[in-house]
């Protein structure tokens, strides 16, 4: 279901972003280019290192220094991010864009109870909530993630860990933004919870309309929920598309080998596939394309020039089998 | 013809310069040491220079300790060096005292009490600490935490008001405050080399599984002194640094030394009943020195202790 | 309820060996002079049959181990003996002297916070800036400043050349101290009284001291500080707090600042000790009267019993801060389990 008569929420346009190093300048993400379309839920996949994370970070303008955002452009509703001012950016974080990380534990305050912690981040964007408001604010969101709202009252670490994960969503959703940014959101998860969270992502999304942007290194993850998928390796765009097709025929040979990773309990399999080689180094990058040094289908030119992302049958692919 | 194997192991070469000229003339000596001081800078930073400037003073300061004949312009015990109570000027770079001593004189002569007793004491307190908390580690059992918690005891009780106890009770002498102050810093180097000593026994058990009994001495004295000693060294600086701090304290409140000898912190006592009519130098100088030396050998340690073992993780 | 009562009844036993070795080392050490301090106090040419008369009446004649548990038995009793020089229990002074002492520290580590903490949470925040740098190289010089010196210095600054502030003393001497006087804290006497006139007085005199005893310390707590901003600063649940827009500022001061705190305390308890020993050093600068320069009075007297009674007051003090933090710590943090 597409809605690209619209304009898209977020675009990305030619981002960058590096850190600059004592032994030089790790190119986390180059020369990124995508979009996200309102309502959909989009799957950001690579391994780790790939830039993933850095670029969800990126969308918040929450790359600190060293790190910087040498050149592109990030447009929110047609607003570029990183041309805002630090009081801008704040309105946003956590109010129409929320982000949700990986570890629930470590990403709420030891020291505070939730109730606290939701009240603050309320106080924030909509000062004039009264606390009996706030208090039936965020009963409210708990019973949307099947948690009882008494439990508010206690602190992080007196809480199991499934329920922190939905106390980490309620606290992405408090304020109704319209993107939600899941950072490896079911990594520190076992795979039970895991189902239940996709099970509660999917019933939120359609109750409250959220476009979720889905970082993870997880691709049965994605292929479970995600309408689109992004792949990236050694900080750039390898193949951006439907996940229906991406999964049927991957074009891109890295999206390819990814998906061959994947244990599948159904096939007979003796050994576990992997893809020989180790991930590219980021402050000096092979010249061509970053996979071309393990990628099986390698051609001379691969070596030699950046491949970029083409129209190929209704997707993009960085490749240059596609051109 | 190449002529170049022909004077390869000679000390001369083809053109008949000596080929080691260069490099051990005066020129090219000094150029050597500068380069070697860069490189180090460039191999460990910031606390390369914090060594070498604590290293400076240390020395500076151990030259006026040992040589202050040299340097002094006076006597400091002399009462007629000039006018009582003048403030820096000609003559008296730092002024004069109510006994009309020569202030900088007796700065430099005092040098020479407090870093000896502060350095005595630190010897006396690691040969006694050191080899305590060695047995100590190594026996284990009800001695070692009979010991343990006894160093402890003593190593949370304010080390100052040990020091005064033990001076107040063996009275005033240049000994007898060089062993107040070197009691307060034993348990410091106990525990440091306890620790050191438990930590390496775990891992000599597993060894003497397999090893014959002579081996573990040889273990013992290849492995783990090596890395006990750059401990060591690292606190035996910082000790110094405290036990001049000690000592001064000592004495500016009047338990230390007889009056006759030079010393900065009862220089600095006997400024204070002048303060309110503002001699200022009688007071500055002394009170600048200590903190000098002390900031001289605090240098020092730190700075061993991030080259000796460097903080990998960026601060 | 029940629990926190059996972990600070766990806690104080554990204390007890402590105490109880502090006690020993202080009875030895007050043993281990050469000479004995009856010639000392009565004079060396006094008659044979004094010394040993006084002696007696001393109780110095008996054996070692009978004078250590009469010592001990005493200090069960909370008893502390009786000076030698003055006709007066030991606790009397002391009881006089305290307050001043505590006044004077617990300002210092007033003092010693404010400029430490927040010192080291600013400079964490402004990580790898100049004033990170500037404020780092301040903690470690601090540190060498004999105190002594630092008292003196200010002393000639502010009270002398510029003569805002006094040097000596704990009031002035225009004010009448038995007129408030009730618990021996000037603060709260003051206070109490009503007399705001006092108060600042009072205060006024404080200032200096503590100040000076303040900043020597603050060395320690501004690496420390520092050094733990940076950690939890790093944190993720900082970074989730940004990434819901909660400004920096609060992020600082607030969350990063409390969880960095809980270490901070701890060493609190551990500087305890050395804030006392300043003390010590402080008053005898500014002419205090408190246990400190007692101390010093009694040492010049040699006032044994008096002295032995100083030491046991400093050692038990510092045994009850160390107590004291462990409670509080376990307070504050809410994943301490009791």
């Amino acid at each position: 279901m597409e809605k690209n008569v619209e304009r898209p929420i977020l675009e990305v346009k030619n981002l960058y972003i590096h850190y600059p190093i004592s032994i030089g300048t790790v190119r986390a993400v180059e020369d990124v280019s995508l979009e996200i379309n309102k309502g959909e839920v989009l799957g950001l996949v690579g391994e780790s290192g790939c830039g993933k994370s850095t670029l969800g970070l990126s969308f918040l303008k929450l790359i600190r220094p060293p790190g910087r955002v040498p050149s592109g452009e990030i447009l929110f509703k047609g607003r570029d991010i990183l041309k805002m001012s630090e009081h801008e950016i704040r309105k946003i974080r956590g109010n129409d864009i929320a982000m949700i990380f990986q570890n629930p534990l470590t990403s709420l305050n030891p020291l505070f109870r939730v109730r606290d912690q939701f009240y603050e981040t309320i106080r924030q964007h909509r000062p004039e909530v009264t606390k009996d408001e706030a208090y039936s604010m965020v009963a409210n969101v708990l019973e949307q993630l099947g948690i009882d709202k008494e439990r508010m009252h206690e602190y992080p670490h007196q809480l199991s860990g499934g329920m922190r994960q939905r106390i980490m969503i309620g606290m992405g959703l408090i304020m109704d933004p319209d993107i939600l940014i899941a950072d490896e959101p079911t990594t520190s998860l076992d795979v039970i919870v895991e189902a239940g969270f996709i099970d509660l992502l999917n019933r939120l999304r359609r109750k409250f309309n959220l476009t979720i942007l889905l970082i993870t290194h997880n691709l049965g993850l994605v292929a479970e929920i995600a309408d689109r998928i992004v792949v990236m390796y050694g900080g750039r765009v390898m193949e951006i598309g439907r996940a229906e097709d991406i999964f049927d025929e991957p074009l891109h040979p890295y999206t390819d080998g990814l998906i061959k990773c994947i244990p599948n309990i159904e096939l007979d399999q003796e050994e576990l596939l992997t893809m020989p080689g180790s991930p590219p180094d980021l402050v000096n990058p092979p010249k061509g394309c970053r996979f071309a040094p393990r990628c099986p289908k390698a051609m001379d030119i691969c070596l030699e020039k950046v491949p970029q992302p083409m129209d190929y049958r209704g997707r993009k692919v960085a490749c240059w089998l596609y051109t | 013809m190449n002529t170049d194997k022909l004077t390869k192991g000679s000390a001369k070469d083809n053109g008949g310069n000596s080929r080691y000229a260069s490099k051990y003339s005066v020129a090219g000596r000094v150029g050597g040491v500068f380069r070697w001081f860069i490189s180090s800078h460039k191999k460990y930073g910031v606390e390369w220079w914090i060594l070498i400037v604590g290293l400076l003073i240390i020395l500076f300061i151990s030259y006026m300790a040992l040589f202050p004949q040299t340097l002094a312009p006076y006597s400091p015990t002399d009462q007629h060096a000039g006018p009582q109570l003048m403030p820096p000027g000609p003559g008296h770079l730092l002024g004069t005292d109510n006994l009309s001593r020569d202030i900088l004189s007796r700065i430099i002569y005092g040098a020479r009490t407090i870093l000896g007793v502060a350095f005595v004491a630190a010897i006396l307190s690691s040969l006694i600490g050191i080899p305590l908390g060695l047995f100590s580690g190594f026996i284990g059992g009800i001695i070692d935490r009979i010991l343990s918690l006894i160093m402890d005891s003593v190593y949370s009780f304010p080390g100052l008001i040990l020091a005064i106890a033990f001076a107040a009770m063996l009275g005033p002498g240049v000994v007898n405050i060089t062993l107040a102050v070197s009691v307060v810093y034993i348990p410091t180097y106990f525990r440091l080399v306890r620790g050191q000593t438990l930590t390496i026994k775990e891992e000599l058990y597993v060894e003497a599984a397999r090893a014959i009994g002579a081996k573990r001495w040889v273990i013992l004295g290849r492995y783990i002194f090596p890395n006990v000693i750059a401990t060591v060294v690292v606190v035996f600086s910082l000790n110094i640094a405290d036990a001049i701090m000690t000592e001064a304290a000592l004495s500016y409140i009047g338990l230390g030394l007889p009056a006759g000898i030079p010393d900065w912190g009862m220089d600095l006592s006997m400024g204070k009943k002048f303060l309110p009519s503002g001699t200022w130098w009688m007071i500055t100088f002394p009170g600048l020195m200590i903190m000098i030396l002390a900031l001289g050998f605090t240098m020092l340690g730190e700075g061993l202790s991030e080259i000796l073992n460097p903080r990998l993780l960026e601060r | 309820m029940k629990n926190l009562l059996k972990y600070i009844i766990t806690r104080i036993v554990l204390t007890i060996p402590m105490i109880f070795i502090l006690l020993t080392l202080v009875f030895v050490i007050l043993r281990i002079m050469p000479g004995d301090p009856v010639s000392a106090m009565l004079g060396a040419h006094a008659p044979e049959e004094v010394i040993e008369q006084k002696k007696e009446e001393l109780g110095l004649n008996k054996p070692i181990i009978a004078q250590y548990f009469d010592y001990l038995n005493q200090l069960i009793h909370f008893d502390l003996g009786e000076s030698m020089i003055f006709k007066q229990k030991v606790s009397q002074p002391i009881k006089e002297k305290l307050p001043a002492t505590i006044e004077l520290t617990v300002f210092g580590m007033f003092f010693t916070l404010l400029f430490g903490v927040f010192l080291g949470a600013y400079a964490a925040s402004k990580r790898r800036t100049g004033r990170d740098y500037t404020i780092r190289l301040y903690a470690n010089i601090v540190y060498c400043i004999p105190v002594y010196w630092m008292g003196l210095m200010l002393q000639l600054i502010f009270g002398v050349w510029l003569k805002w502030l006094p040097i000596a003393g704990r009031v002035s001497a225009r004010i009448m101290v038995s007129d408030f006087e009730k618990t021996g804290f000037y603060t709260l006497d003051t206070l109490l009284a009503g007399d705001f006139h006092a108060f600042g007085d009072v205060l006024l005199h404080l200032l200096l001291p503590s100040i000076t005893l303040g900043i020597v310390l603050s060395g320690i707590f501004v690496r420390l500080t520092r050094a733990n901003m940076l950690d939890v600063l790093r944190s993720e649940y900082i970074l989730a707090a940004r990434a819901r827009g909660i400004p920096e500022r609060r992020i600082v001061y607030k969350h990063a600042l409390k969880n960095a705190f809980i270490p901070i305390l701890t060493m609190m308890g551990l500087q305890f000790a050395i804030l006392l020993a300043g003390a010590i050093l402080t008053e005898m600068t500014f002419s205090w009267p408190g246990m400190g320069r007692l101390l010093m009075e009694r040492i010049y007297l040699r006032d044994y019993p008096t002295i032995q009674g100083i030491i046991v007051v400093f050692a038990l003090f510092v045994s009850l801060v160390s107590l004291f933090v462990d409670i509080i710590y376990a307070l504050i943090d809410p994943r301490v389990k009791y």
